[in-house]
């Protein structure tokens, strides 16, 4: 198992380069325009310099290369002059936004915090809801449990976060004034009122965005218990007179698992990825937000960025979940 | 467990080479279905839909973009039964023409999702030389970013589409065709993982040592074994297709904003969730009670298609 | 040092500066009233608006850089960093208007305490004009030759023609004046590199940024440097940006946790239901937005290939002047506004509806819809309904493609005026587009608003300051976006007249107020009369504020927040 991880680690760098050459190709035909949104007052032959002085003039192979240099050696040496004090970077230009003109990544580290604070939190919150659903509503089938959390994630999962969201905002800001409608980035923790207060200004997009979660993996665990719990195995487990808390955590839940934990991997990048409709009804401002403003923006130094930290983190998880299959269920090999 | 083989859930196999039982299989099938209430109950919900979005226009015959200024904003009344729009539009008909391209957009892209998905899953798992490349082709597709990559779509096939198939059907392709490729990724990385663990079962080792072919070993041995998955993955899939269809339209990569959809008037209608919430309440609840339907009958048929459970 | 800067700053303030009319009831010491609240939808990403032209960039950056001159809420110049405004009267300006002579306020200081001088006001011009910078206000400082600095208070700006108009350099919020010590290494290409500078600008304004977090939040705290003692009254002011406008709306209206929202662009009955809360008032004036539709002149076939929308080839039916008519004969403006902005909005029929001194009346029969009189002119040229309802002339249909930008509300106005020219046996298909798409210039898309490559369009156009020469200069032939020109240019619809090219001509040499507005208003008239676009509504802009801020006063000339120094907290 380990030669395989390595293996697949180093096949990842080639597949990532790949990845990274699709993406900038995808981001340079799609139409768009970095001055798209400035007013129709400025004239076309400004625009037209602005456009200039970003470098979009450089041929395609030329701003792939470029980017390609800064994403793999100045931020990371920026990062170690950060860490260890050192100058080693200075003089390279780093990856600039074009809607800032700043470095691309200071602005995804400050986004971090709001992000795992709220679309993480949610994720854990969602994946530790989903789990007990879904297996007391596959060992109870058919229970009034069962039909209820199955309504209920339906529902969840087929309503939008665009209304939902709203429709929370309405309920405990408008209505009953409990909760704040805009989550404060600023805010720090320091004692007790402020970790209330924190508490209140995430209760709401982690409670949808948690929906979400939970109605889809307790959806799939909840199926593959009910594959396992059939099987022959299971019966010859209790005929040897184990306790049903063995036979259904121990034997069917380890066999269940391979569906859940695929889902469960795809969605971690995703935490990343953010939450885009959730963080802008909330006015979390998070990665989700920086990425559809950045993409409305044509702002591509920092999509393409976005978009490859992302596949990092894909392609990692995936390997992490092909991994776990092996420790699941170990007659899966991979030589 | 080696003795255990599937019904055949694929038609079109040789009849020859099948052992006959006196009954016909589907009819196991349907009694078992029956027996679940939910999933009757869903079924007829979801024919009672798709009979009301089709043979709707001709009872209710209202036009759906029709526009009566007068009559804006009202409530529920004998004229228009479920109100009208803030332009006087009657919401009646606009459920009905929303339904039919909303249930059909969901339909096709979640059949074609599917379809991609459960192909290449089956194939990265079954056969370990293509495992490595079409599980680095999602992690690929995983990766793209979305609203760029359906802007480079639209940019190069919307005008073509167009002038082949006209106005709203060509967009009707672009736009299943865009959910089908875009959301068949999670369902190939979760049968493909299904498939990894069956493969080293010992039904299928039984299977491989009489020589079954491979062709023959996934349609009947490894397919039915991880069709409760892929009805999960149906079920969402169709939630998610109604949903990105409005999303979608909204950012201006759909239907033209005359042609309403379901996901279309929730984005609408829930600006005036604190004025007209009735407005919010039929979109919302045509899409989740018709994901619902679709759900239940997803249980029921799987129950009905499991010989373990049929058996019973 | 820094002391007796502060000291020499507050004493030369409260000798020169007269205390203000509303100022007088709300005096106080600096920052008194704690912290206001603003939300901005559209996040600022930048503090420095020479490098970004957005409005959201221009208006967070009015709280800490200011320019010599902006204009009121009534349009009107008033000196803001300079001692009055130099005019030909006064002898600020010369008479050919090649030159205009500035003098800053005496005692001017930096928010660091360092004096602001004339050196600091060239510096701005170089700053935007230096080679490879983009600088997104160029056109600001067009035509600028040269700018003196005969002593550290005296700013000579010098044009290469005669202006009629000099008030572009260091004017407005587009325009205001950086410090050179902070800037001196950012020239040119080096711009983005100083990314402090540009996220913390040292000004001249009321407030000084604590923090900015590109497109989330910025927080401000009162400039202790600042000219006018007792102001502002607030000590800090957070700046959040995202979301959409119903939410930023809510947050000020209903539930009360912000105190002004800008830009509400809202269905009028969402936006009265909020108001009704009670928590907080609406404040709506107009400016120079005008929601209007594009006719294209020339015929977009596909089969044309690379031809296509050029002037070569003109449209099959839109070059008949009766078509045009009768297309907005059948729109009813006034519907149209009520419902998509409520009073937010007003019909009109010109493509210049204000200032009032250059709004025309000659083309107001258009607000009344004429539905049948429409069905009557297209009779009368020829144009007879089909077996499906659609008029056709020698085999062509009357049938349009009709494209504008996502919008809820301009969607509400396709699918209207859509149903009256159904009416009137013309057969629309809709389209619309996403704004970043539509609005961008990129050669390679066929949906920009340049190469509309649609029949008719529709989006909203306006003009910065007060005086539209420029504006009207948008129709002229040469104007008109072709492959030559990489479909840059502001004539969407292509519309090409000698003899409205020499009246654009002639407002370039003209100077009075009186000669521009009756040459301006010939120029609308002659377009409105032709029909080579069909405005629709005059729009305004929407701000809220909460019953507890004072010291609102909405201008749509310049900046929103021009005043902030001014504002207060109401008790209660």
């Amino acid at each position: 198992m380990l030669t395989y991880a390595i293996r697949r680690l180093i096949i990842a760098i080639p597949t990532l380069l790949f990845i990274g050459l699709c993406i900038f190709l995808l981001l340079d035909l799609a139409p768009g325009d970095p001055t798209a949104q400035l007013p129709l007052t400025i004239p076309p032959e400004v625009k037209e310099q602005i456009r200039e002085a970003l470098g979009l003039g450089q041929p395609v192979h030329i701003r792939f290369w470029k980017w390609l240099v800064q994403f793999i050696w100045v931020e990371p040496l920026n990062l170690f002059d950060f860490l260890f004090g050192t100058t080693f970077a200075d003089g390279w230009p780093r990856i600039i936004s074009w809607q800032s003109r700043s470095p691309v990544m200071d602005i995804v580290v400050q986004r971090i915090p709001q992000t795992l604070w709220v679309v993480g939190m949610s994720y854990v919150v969602g994946v530790l809801i989903a789990l007990p659903i879904g297996i007391i509503s596959a060992y109870r089938q058919y229970s009034v449990f069962d039909q209820v959390g199955t309504f209920v994630s339906m529902i969840g999962y087929s309503v939008p976060p665009f209304f939902t969201g709203v429709l929370v905002i309405v309920i405990f800001s408008v209505q009953l004034g409990w909760l704040p409608s805009i989550y404060d980035t600023t805010h720090r923790v320091v004692d007790w009122e402020t970790f209330v207060f924190q508490l209140k200004q995430m209760v709401m997009p982690v409670m949808v965005l948690a929906l979400q979660t939970t109605a889809q993996i307790s959806r799939f665990m909840r199926a593959s218990m009910l594959d396992n719990l059939n099987q022959d195995y299971v019966r010859t487990a209790r005929a040897k007179g184990m306790t049903e808390q063995v036979v259904v955590m121990t034997h069917v839940l380890r066999n269940s698992m391979i569906p859940v934990v695929t889902v469960i991997a795809l969605g971690v990048p995703a935490v990343f990825g953010g939450a885009i409709i959730t963080e802008q009804i909330f006015k979390v401002n998070g990665i989700g937000q920086l990425l559809i403003t950045a993409i409305q923006a044509n702002d591509l130094p920092m999509v393409q960025t976005l978009t490859f930290i992302f596949a990092i983190l894909i392609v990692l998880f995936n390997l992490i979940a092909d991994v776990l299959y092996g420790i699941l269920d170990p007659r899966i090999r991979y030589d | 467990m080696t003795d255990q083989t599937a019904p055949d859930p694929a038609p079109g196999l040789d009849p020859a080479e099948e052992y006959r039982p006196p009954r016909n299989q589907w009819l196991d099938v349907w009694d078992q279905f029956k027996t679940h209430k939910g999933a009757l109950i869903g079924l007829g919900f979801f024919v009672f839909i798709i009979l009301g979005v089709t043979l709707g226009p001709f009872l209710w015959t209202i036009d759906a973009t029709y526009i009566d200024i007068r009559a804006r904003n009202q409530g529920p009344s004998l004229a228009h039964p479920f109100g009208t729009d803030q332009l006087g539009r009657d919401t009646l008909a606009r459920m009905i023409a929303g339904g039919q391209t909303s249930i059909a957009v969901g339909l096709t892209a979640m059949a074609l999702a599917l379809f991609l998905g459960t192909l290449i899953g089956v194939v990265a798992g079954f056969s370990k030389k293509l495992d490595g490349p079409l599980m680095r082709f999602t992690d690929l597709f995983l990766a793209l970013p979305l609203l760029p990559l359906l802007l480079v779509i639209i940019m190069l096939f919307r005008d073509r589409l167009r002038a082949a198939f006209g106005p709203e059907e060509g967009i009707f392709i672009l736009i299943v065709v865009v959910i089908g490729i875009t959301s068949w990724m999670n369902t190939a990385r979760i049968v493909r993982g299904d498939v990894l663990a069956l493969k080293e079962r010992e039904f299928v080792l039984a299977a491989r040592s009489i020589g079954t072919p491979a062709r023959r070993m996934v349609t009947r041995h490894i397919l039915p074994n991880v069709l409760s998955p892929i009805m999960v993955s149906a079920t969402l899939g169709i939630a998610n297709a109604i949903i990105t269809e409005s999303a979608l339209s909204f950012l201006g990569l759909g239907f033209p904003s005359d042609f309403p959809t379901w996901g279309r008037l929730l984005f609408d209608a829930t600006d005036w969730l604190q004025q007209y919430p009735e407005r919010v309440l039929w979109p919302g609840l045509a899409i989740s009670l018709t994901v619902l339907s679709v759900n239940y009958i997803g249980d029921g048929l799987r129950d009905a298609l499991d010989p373990r459970i049929r058996g019973r | 040092m820094n002391l007796k800067h502060t000291l020499l700053g507050a004493a030369a303030a409260m000798a020169l500066v007269p205390v203000t009319a509303h100022g007088a009831a709300h005096e106080g010491p600096r920052g008194r009233d704690g912290d206001v609240k603003i939300i901005y939808w559209q996040a600022p990403s930048i503090m420095n608006p020479y490098l970004s032209g957005g409005t959201k960039e221009l208006e967070a950056a009015s709280l800490v850089i200011e320019p010599l001159a902006r204009y009121n809420e009534k349009g009107d110049l008033v000196p803001w960093l300079a001692e009055s405004v130099p005019t030909v009267e006064n002898g600020g300006v010369n008479a050919d208007g090649t030159q205009i002579t500035w003098v800053l306020k005496e005692g001017l200081v930096w928010s660091d305490g360092t004096p602001v001088t004339s050196e600091d006001v060239k510096f701005s011009w170089e700053y935007c004009t230096a080679e490879g910078g983009g600088c997104a206000q160029a056109e600001k400082y067009l035509d600028v030759t040269a700018v003196d600095t005969p002593d550290a208070r005296t700013v000579v700006v010098n044009f290469g023609v005669g202006k009629p108009f000099p008030y572009g350099p260091f004017v407005g919020a587009q325009a205001p004046i950086i410090q050179k010590a902070q800037f001196a290494d950012c020239l040119g290409p080096k711009a983005p590199e100083c990314t402090d500078a540009n996220f913390s600008p040292i000004g001249t304004g009321p407030f000084t940024v604590t923090e900015f977090r590109p497109n989330d939040v910025i927080t401000l705290a009162a400039n202790e440097n600042y000219r006018d003692e007792g102001k502002p009254a607030f000590a800090t002011v957070t700046f959040k940006g995202g979301g959409d406008a119903t939410a930023a709306g809510r947050s000020v209206l209903e539930t009360g946790e912000f105190d002004y929202a800008w830009n509400l662009q809202l269905a009028p009955d969402v936006i009265g239901a909020m108001e009704a809360a009670g928590k907080g008032k609406v404040v709506a004036d107009f400016g120079t937005s005008v929601e209007r539709i594009m006719i294209n002149f020339t015929d977009v076939n596909p089969d044309l290939g690379d031809e296509r929308g050029t002037a070569a080839h003109p449209h099959p039916f839109l070059t008949d002047i009766a078509v045009r008519r009768a297309l907005s004969m059948a729109i009813d403006r006034a519907l149209l506004t009520e419902i998509g902005y409520g009073p937010a909005g007003t019909p009109t029929c010109n493509v210049l509806p204000a200032p009032a001194a250059y709004a025309s009346t000659a083309n107001d029969g258009c607000l009344v819809q004429d539905i049948a009189g429409a069905n009557a002119l297209l009779d009368e040229a020829g144009w007879m309904p089909g077996a499906d309802g659609v008029r056709a002339k020698d085999g062509v249909r009357l049938s349009v493609l009709y494209q504008t930008s996502t919008n809820a509300v301009r969607q509400d106005y396709q699918a209207l005026i859509k149903q009256w020219w159904s009416e009137i046996g013309v057969e629309t298909e809709l389209r619309n587009i996403n704004a970043s798409v539509f609005f961008g210039s990129d050669p390679g898309s066929p949906d920009t608003f340049q190469k509309f490559f649609a029949d008719v369009e529709m989006y909203t156009n306006n003009f910065d300051g007060t005086d539209p020469e420029a504006y009207m200069a948008n129709w002229t032939c040469d104007q008109a976006p072709r492959p030559e020109t990489q479909w840059q240019g502001n004539n969407m619809p292509r519309y090409c007249d000698a003899a409205y090219d020499a009246l654009s001509a002639q407002m370039a040499t003209t100077s009075g107020i009186d000669a521009r507005a009756a040459l301006a208003k010939q120029m609308n008239d002659m377009l409105m009369q032709n029909y080579v676009m069909l405005p629709l509504t005059h729009r305004g802009r929407v701000a809220a504020h909460s019953n507890t801020l004072g010291g609102v006063i909405m201008n749509v000339w310049d900046s929103e927040l021009w005043n902030i120094a001014d504002w207060y907290r109401i008790d209660g």
